[in-house]
């Protein structure tokens, strides 16, 4: 094996720091799909096989993914919920599987609120 | 709801509610008996005998500020149109078992669909809740069981990256992708 520079060392460091996080449950954030009858019926499971899959595929490891009840706004499923840490969190409608992939990378991965598929910015209630 | 796992999923979302800690989910194909059983078994709180009794009706629900509770009326409805039935056998303390019945060959029968998908939405999105899954079919059965994916995890949560791999790893081995 060739001699690792200082960069790779640092690398390395990171990505193991990083894996290290999500065993810890000190995620970069977490995302919840509504998964309730209504969100079902809409296409929630879908929604979330997208998001695994394109969190598989980025190789992601420190997004904390679940899922919850009805939300109360069932003509709005499918549903999720983004929380970074010390921000508050943010419920998405009407998603599919595109969306659910732009919510990851520009929301949980890069910080930004994906503002047109955003509903509200509240706490989560566990129905 | 396009297809069973769909609901397979919903009630068992159900059964999590009710603080169960343990899912047993059978899907039983007879094709000699013509009839397509699932089974989904958990250890939750149980019914009492009111909300037993209106488990079928679409206006009873024990959510607070909640009109409506659809899950197991919707099942009813897809067995019943496939020349089926429900059944609900539950007790307070005692967990409950909900079995839909359904003609196999019916014309109204919904396809079982992905039921890799439904597995992975539950197991990954409750980590904490043990799932035990038996399908038996003319090509034979199939079994996962949470707890053995958990014991290769050493240790990482069933919803992290390695456990979601694990799971969708595990599904593939035994021939539901």
């Amino acid at each position: 094996m060739a001699k690792l520079t200082i960069s790779e060392l640092q690398k390395l460091r990171e990505k193991l720091a990083q894996e290290r996080q999500t065993r810890e449950g000190n995620a970069r954030g977490q995302i919840i799909i509504h998964m309730g009858t209504c969100g079902i019926a809409a296409g929630a499971r879908k929604v979330l096989t997208a998001l695994l899959e394109a969190m598989d595929k980025q190789n992601v490891r420190d997004v904390i993914v679940s899922t919850s009840g009805c939300a109360g706004m069932c003509s709005k499923e499918p549903m999720a919920t983004v929380q970074l840490p010390q921000q508050a969190p943010v419920k998405y409608i009407s998603l599919n599987e595109e969306k659910i992939v732009r919510i990851l990378n520009e929301h949980l991965l890069q910080g930004n609120v994906v503002k047109e598929f955003a509903l509200a910015v509240g706490s989560e209630r566990m129905g | 709801m396009e297809e069973l796992a769909l609901h397979i999923l919903d009630i068992a979302e159900n059964s999590i509610r009710a603080g169960a800690r343990t899912i047993e989910i059978e899907v039983a194909e007879d094709l000699q008996q013509d009839r397509l059983l699932i089974t989904i078994r958990d250890n939750g709180k149980g019914m009492d005998k009111r909300t037993l009794r209106h488990a079928l009706d679409p206006f009873f629900t024990t959510k607070p500020n909640k009109r409506v509770g659809l899950g197991l009326p919707l099942l009813a409805a897809a067995a019943r149109q496939a020349g089926g039935d429900i059944a609900i056998r539950s007790k307070r303390g005692a967990g409950t078992e909900v079995e839909a019945a359904f003609q196999y060959s019916h014309v109204d029968r919904q396809p079982l669909g992905n039921l890799a998908a439904t597995m992975e939405a539950l197991i990954i999105g409750n980590p904490d809740v043990d799932f035990r899954l038996v399908h038996r079919s003319p090509k034979g059965v199939k079994q996962l069981d949470t707890r053995n994916i958990r014991a290769a995890l050493d240790g990482a949560p069933i919803n992290s990256i390695e456990g979601i791999r694990r799971v969708k790893q595990s599904m593939e081995e035994h021939g539901w992708r």
